[in-house]
Formats: C-alpha cells, sequence, structure tokens
C-alpha cells in the first residue's frame, strides 16, 4: 500500500528538489481539511491548510427566534457541542441581561467539564494514538503507512516494543469506554450527548437531584484515576520514545485564550483557565476590538475581510481567484496565534501534575514546576500532547470541588423575557480552543449571529498580509524524510485537535 | 476477529431484541453478500455534518463499541476513526467498494450540498483533482447493497438545510432521487444524532437478513425503521397524564408537570427515546428540558421556536 502519493514522480529519500504532498483528506479529525505541503531536503518548507466544508450556520441563524441559537449553534461539532452551546448561552445571557443563579454557574461548570474530560481522552486516544500505537491488522487501522514511524519502529528490542505497544492499544479500547462514561456525566445533567438539551439561556435545565449528582460522582471518580494513572503517565513516557516531536512544530508561539470555567458570580473574569494573551513573547490583556477576521485567501467576499465580528458577514464566494479555503483567517492585533490546551496552559500557567513534575525530573532531567517551565519544548508536537494530558487533570481537579459545591435540587435556571433589541458577547473555551459567539437581536429576532470557533484560529489559511495560519506556520520546518509516508505532517496537525 | 454464531445472537438480542421486519433488503445482492457476511463491509462518508453520528455511535453500550469495531463490523473507511489518511485511504475505499461491488453497505453522515458543483463540501482528492461529496455520494451509492442516512442531516438535510442556507443542502434519498437512483434502498436512522442502538440495530436487523436469520426492517413513510421510530413519544411520555389533566409546567425547573406549553415537541416527534433514554439509560430529554423533534424530517423549521409551545 503507498502513502500519501507526491504530485511529482515518488522521489525515495531525501529530495533536494522541492516535491508537494497533498494529504486530503486529513483524517481523525472532525470535519474536512485537506493539507498541502512542499518538501524540500527532507523538510517542509511551503504549507496550506484548506478547509473543505461549508454550511453557513451564521446565515441560518438570521430570523429566527434567538433563544435557539444554543440549540442550532451546538450543532457546529459533535464532539464539543457543550461549549457552542456554552458560548451561545453566555451572548444570550449577555444580550437579555439576565443573571445565572449560583447553582446554575456551577451546573454548566459540572457539564462542560465532563466534555472536556470526554473531548480530550478522545482526541489522544482515538484521534492522535494511531499516529504512534499500531492498530490490529484489520480495519478501520489498516491500511498504514509503509514507514508509520510508530512505538514498534522505534522501540529496538523487539519484546520491549510489543508490550508497549500492547499496553498503547488496551489503553486505546479502554479509553473507549472511559469516554463514553464522561459522556454520561454530561448526560446526567444535560439530557444527553451528544448535543446536550440541558444548556439554555438564563441557566441550564435541570435542578440535579442528590441521586444525579451521586452518579456523577460515581462516574467521574473512575474518570480521574484513568486520567492521573494511566493518561497522564502514557503521554509522558510516550515523550521519551520521540524526544525530536518536543523540538518539531513550534509555530509563532502566539497564544490566545478567552478563559473558561466561571468561579464567581460577580466577577466574569474569575476563570479557573484564565483569558490572555500571549503575542511576541509577551502577556497582554484581551481587548475584543481586536479580534478581526481576514478572508483573503477564503471562499468568502474579499469586500467583507479584516471586520470585526460585531459587523462580521460571510458570504460565500467559491470563484474567488487565490483564494483556497472555507476557513477565514482571525487574528488578535493583527497577530496570527494558537489556540487550545497548550495557548490556555500557558496563558494561565498552573502548577504541573505531580506526575508530571516526576517523570519530566526522572526521565527528562527536567526540573519543571508550572507549564511555562517547559519553555520552548512545550510549543511542539509533544508539547501540546502534555498540555492536554495536564489539562485535563486540571479540570478534573476542578470538577472535584464543584461537585462538593453544587446544591442539589436548588435552582440552576434564571426567568427572563426576550428583550426587543440586545446584542451579547460569549467567550469561552472549547477543548480544542478559544470559542466566540456573537449576536445581535431585533425585533425579538436574531439580526446578526457570528461565530469564531478554535479550528479557525488554528487552522486557517493565509490571511491579507501574506502571514500563514497557525497551523501552516507549524508545518513549515517539520522534518518529512519520506515523502510518500508523510507522518509528521498528520501528526502536527492532530495535535491541534482541529 | 469476526464472531460465532453464538456471540452473534448475543450482541444482537442485546440491541435490536423483537424485531419486527418486513420486506426491504433486495434479496439478489443479499445472497451475494452471504459468502463474505461474517462482516459486512462498511464504507462510511461524512457530508454537511458535525460528526456527532459518529460519536454517538461510539457511546453504543450492547454491543460494547469496542466489540462494534473489532468484531461486528468491518469499517473500511470512516474519516474519523479510520487510521489511514490521504491517498491511501481514498485508494483503499475505492476497492473495497469495487471488490465488494453490490455487498457493502454506505452510510452517510451529513447532508449534501447540491450548488456551485457541490463544491460546498469537499471529501478528498484524487490525481490532482477534488472529490466532493455529491459525486462520491452517487458513485459509491450506485455500488452499494444499500445506503444508510445517518442522522437527520443525512435523512432529510437537517440544519444544513435550513431556512437561510446558501448551499443547496438535500438529504440522500432526495439526492439519489434527483440524480437517478430513485430506486436505490435508502434508509433513514434520523436524530439528532441517532442514538447508537437505532445506528446499530438498523444495521445488524440488515445483516442478519443477509444471513437468512431473520426479516427486514420495515419502514415508515419516511424512509425510518418502525422497530426504532414507530411511536409517538408524546403518546407514551411518563408526563402524557399530567398534559392530559392540564397540568402543565411554564418553567424548566418545573419538574413534576408536562413541558407542552414550554416548547416540547414530542407531540410531533416518533422515536422509542422515552423508552430506550441515552448515554447507558442516564437520562433523556424531556426529563432534562424539552423534545426539540430532532428525529423529524421538518427538523429545525418546523420544530422552531423550540422554546414555544405548538
Amino acid at each position: 500500500m503507498s502513502g500519501c502519493k507526491p504530485s511529482k514522480a515518488p522521489v525515495a529519500g531525501v529530495s533536494s528538489k522541492k516535491i508537494k504532498i497533498a494529504v486530503d483528506p486529513v483524517t481523525r479529525i472532525e470535519g474536512h481539511l485537506k493539507v498541502e505541503v512542499e518538501v524540500k531536503d527532507g523538510k517542509v518548507v511551503e504549507a496550506k491548510c484548506v478547509g473543505g466544508m461549508y454550511r453557513g450556520f451564521e446565515n441560518i441563524l438570521v430570523g429566527r427566534d434567538p433563544r435557539d441559537a444554543s440549540q442550532l449553534t451546538q450543532r457546529i461539532c459533535g464532539v464539543c457541542p457543550t461549549a457552542h452551546a456554552t458560548a451561545s448561552v453566555l451572548a444570550l445571557d449577555d444580550a437579555f441581561g439576565v443573571k445565572v443563579p449560583t447553582n446554575g454557574r456551577i451546573a454548566r461548570n459540572l457539564i462542560l467539564g465532563a466534555n472536556y474530560l470526554q473531548s480530550h481522552i478522545l482526541h489522544f486516544y482515538h484521534l492522535a494514538a494511531l499516529d504512534y500505537v499500531k492498530g490490529p491488522d484489520a480495519a478501520p487501522f489498516i491500511p498504514r503507512y509503509d514507514n508509520p514511524d510508530l512505538l514498534t519502529d522505534r522501540i529496538k528490542d523487539a519484546k520491549k516494543a510489543a508490550a508497549v505497544n500492547q499496553y498503547g492499544l488496551d489503553q486505546y479500547l479502554k479509553a473507549l469506554e472511559i469516554r463514553r462514561i464522561c459522556h454520561e456525566m454530561v448526560a446526567l445533567l444535560g439530557g444527553r450527548m451528544p448535543h446536550v438539551q440541558g444548556m439554555v439561556a438564563g441557566g441550564t435545565t435541570e435542578a440535579p437531584s442528590k441521586e444525579k449528582i451521586a452518579k456523577y460522582y460515581a462516574r467521574f471518580k473512575e474518570v480521574i484515576a484513568f486520567v492521573k494513572d494511566e493518561y497522564l503517565p502514557l503521554i509522558y513516557t510516550l515523550g521519551t520514545v520521540y524526544p525530536d516531536l518536543f523540538e518539531t512544530g513550534a509555530g509563532y508561539k502566539n497564544c490566545v485564550s478567552w478563559g473558561v470555567f466561571p468561579l464567581s458570580d460577580t466577577d466574569p473574569l474569575d476563570l479557573l483557565l484564565k483569558r490572555g494573551a500571549y503575542i511576541d513573547g509577551k502577556d497582554v490583556e484581551v481587548d475584543p476590538a481586536k479580534i478581526k477576521e481576514y478572508v483573503g485567501h477564503s471562499w468568502f467576499n474579499q469586500s467583507k475581510s479584516g471586520l470585526n465580528f460585531a459587523e462580521g458577514e460571510t458570504v460565500p464566494n467559491v470563484d474567488k481567484a487565490g483564494a483556497y479555503s472555507f476557513i477565514k483567517s482571525p487574528r488578535y492585533a493583527d497577530k496570527a496565534c494558537e489556540a487550545g490546551p497548550l495557548a490556555r496552559m500557558w496563558v494561565t500557567n498552573p502548577e504541573l501534575s505531580e506526575v508530571g513534575q516526576k517523570m519530566l525530573k526522572e526521565k527528562y532531567g527536567i526540573n519543571a514546576k508550572k507549564v511555562r517551565d517547559l519553555g520552548d519544548k512545550a510549543f511542539s508536537i509533544m508539547g501540546r500532547h502534555v498540555a492536554r494530558a495536564e489539562e485535563t487533570l486540571y479540570v478534573a481537579n476542578a470538577i472535584a470541588g464543584w461537585l462538593k459545591q453544587i446544591v442539589p435540587g436548588e435552582s440552576t435556571y434564571m426567568e427572563y423575557e426576550v428583550p426587543e433589541s440586545g446584542e451579547g458577547l460569549g467567550m469561552t473555551e472549547a477543548p480544542r480552543g478559544a470559542l466566540l459567539h456573537y449576536v445581535d437581536v431585533k425585533d425579538q429576532k436574531i439580526s446578526n449571529y457570528q461565530i469564531i470557533s478554535a479550528t479557525i484560529w488554528n487552522a486557517n489559511p493565509m490571511d491579507d498580509m501574506g502571514q500563514r495560519g497557525p497551523i501552516e506556520e507549524c508545518l513549515v520546518g517539520i522534518p518529512v524524510p519520506d515523502p510518500k509516508n508523510p507522518v509528521n505532517v498528520g501528526r502536527l496537525i492532530r495535535a491541534f485537535d482541529p | 476477529m469476526g464472531l460465532n454464531r453464538r456471540e452473534f445472537v448475543k450482541l444482537c438480542s442485546g440491541t435490536v431484541a423483537g424485531l419486527g421486519i418486513s420486506q426491504v433488503f433486495n434479496p439478489k445482492v443479499i445472497q451475494a453478500m452471504e459468502e463474505g457476511a461474517k462482516k459486512a463491509p462498511v464504507i462510511w462518508l461524512q457530508g454537511q455534518g458535525c460528526t456527532g453520528c459518529s460519536v454517538s455511535l461510539l457511546n453504543s453500550v450492547h454491543p460494547k463499541i469496542k466489540d462494534v469495531l473489532l468484531k461486528v463490523i468491518s469499517l473500511e473507511y470512516h474519516p474519523t476513526v479510520m487510521a489511514s489518511e490521504g491517498d491511501m485511504a481514498l485508494e483503499h475505499m475505492y476497492e473495497v467498494a469495487e471488490k465488494f461491488q453490490g455487498k457493502f453497505f454506505l452510510l452517510i453522515e451529513g447532508a449534501i450540498p447540491t450548488k456551485a458543483d457541490g463544491r460546498y463540501c469537499v471529501v478528498g482528492e484524487k490525481d490532482g483533482h477534488e472529490i466532493t461529496m455529491k459525486d462520491l455520494a452517487l458513485e459509491l451509492g450506485k455500488k452499494s447493497l444499500a445506503t444508510v442516512a445517518v442522522g437527520t442531516c443525512a435523512a432529510y438535510g437537517g440544519i444544513p438545510a435550513g431556512e437561510g442556507n446558501l448551499t443547496g443542502a438535500t438529504g440522500v434519498k432526495d439526492f439519489f432521487a434527483a440524480n437517478g437512483l430513485a430506486d436505490k434502498l435508502v434508509v433513514n436512522v434520523p436524530g439528532c444524532p441517532p442514538h447508537p442502538d437505532w445506528m446499530i440495530g438498523t444495521l445488524l436487523a440488515a445483516w442478519q437478513y443477509a444471513l437468512g436469520k431473520g426479516p427486514l426492517p420495515e419502514l415508515d413513510s419516511d424512509g425510518r425503521p418502525t422497530l426504532f421510530f414507530g411511536e409517538n413519544i408524546h403518546e407514551n411520555c411518563p408526563f402524557l397524564d399530567k398534559f392530559d389533566n392540564d397540568e402543565l409546567a411554564d418553567t424548566f425547573m418545573d419538574k413534576d408537570k408536562c413541558r407542552y406549553q414550554i416548547g416540547c415537541k414530542g407531540p410531533n416527534a416518533y422515536a422509542d427515546c422515552y423508552k430506550r433514554r441515552w448515554n447507558g439509560g442516564v437520562n433523556w430529554c424531556i426529563e432534562n428540558a424539552v423534545c426539540i423533534g430532532c428525529v423529524e424530517p421538518g427538523f429545525p423549521d418546523d420544530m422552531s421556536p423550540f422554546y414555544e409551545e405548538g
């Protein structure tokens, strides 16, 4: 079975000629993505990220009852519907001027938090891990690359390699069960998953009974044990087999995080994972006015380029010259920024887990207390996986606290009237990164709705100023010694969880 | 890999207990399938969707999803779970479609956009040319034994086909009919997303028939297996007597009354959520909030506003 075909004649080994490789479809992600890279001397020298699907939620939302937005927009993504629902209800709360009760804030955290656990576990084990672990020799685990650079290729001692791989494979199967259990946690408080009924403007729809909280807790204990005892150690162990991947895929090192999991009823910026940006090596405060979306290389009308979301318009134009993606290019202060667990953990900079600190010292000789102690290693393929695993435990620990705070049976919802007009902004964090919903209500109907999701931040095309999107920038420089088997291309993209 | 008969029957009884199924699948192609039929190859395509149907499939409890993936079906192409990518994945898909022509199941998730010659959804690239969902669905639809439209987008167009859409999104059956495949068997398994039991149950029922072990699934006028979509949610709802006694909730917090007045679309929706419930049976939409009628051909436009009576 061949790998991904170079468009020129296949060249074995490193070539000094430029070779173009298209990986289409990029699989084990949510949605439709193609990546096109040019490889020279065994490294990527140019990259294009192509979003191949357009549905037009923004246009479909216009004219509808604004309360419907949280149900409709969560159907943008079946992996992180709770995040879209959250961003939407935050925007609606803002537009309607409704104040969510304390119990509602906590219930929302427990709903979104459980899906964080689900999404991160699904992402690592079921989307990313097959870039490292060899699956069984049956569909859907075959075909695979000729030179897949798996654990079994890297570990020279065949017996040890087989044992490590088997451990990875057992974990893949166990994680299928664990992520399902996380969905049960979401469903207990939110009705069902995917697509959660319980997240509405004004709070959540069910004041959970003692019994439901107990059921949630019973499941949670199993999940947090898996994260602490299996997921985190596995990630750090994987890094010892792939030390090169701690040096691969740095990109701009610019980050945005809108922050998530409110800890206070009065201060909207008192968040578990902080709001902030990190641009050109400096921490900066977030000002939503500095977010603009460019469409210079996107299939949208050029006259709508460089707009802030509050004036955003989405007019597709599939015939536009020079365009190559349905994804717009959002920029913060005109800079391309990455979003996701690494961005959040870098901005928040919490202490690393005990497991992390111990393993970093023992296996890597790194004395690290906090995320930023990882330094440049954080901005890499493996660094992004570490950040995600660390964040999984960080959120899980917070869930343990919220479970003690939630009051059984106490209202989680505040009644309100839909006003004639209003404007609302919902900024939160999907598991895969910064998420923003903006709603403008006129005559009690949606007159404008704009969504800037995490994938839009990461997988966007070149902007009007000629800056590549973050994933494109990260791809440049990554090693592709064998153009027929461009293993690192997929690895880099999947480390972002697009 | 593969299952012996005992294991097979055990799996089926977990999900599709009490199948009341009638004539659907073409016996000729079924017979052709029998030779390789310990496993029926499945090719799963994604159009304009959110992957929520695939994620819901992963929530299967009976049978466990690991058994589904490793033992029950041979999932030869699935963009979200297969190891392979790029040309290698596409070549494999074409090979399977050729080798098992008339024998494989085509599962489609997501709507099919028809405007701009299908360019609103590009699913791959072959020899430097883009492959649209529109063209690939037709090509594989012709070759498949049967097509299962998984989820409301694939069944009826769903949200991508809602008012205001610019892409000409459509469901599989209508799309096939408009392109000369009106006679092609399409089974709709709607829901946003569908319950894992509905998806796996439909596949198992079809496969069981293919093995000569059972009758064929009966479909309603909207192309759905009546096994799962045969009864009205409201008529079977635990809060029906409250409705009959005019005890209607006027807030989400009022959990003892019927939710009709706060927007429940149960009276217009046909599915067995009321007894099956969701996510291992821990909860369901009406216990938590309201039904928004996601299994119906008119979703979302006919069900909107979701939080208004009617």
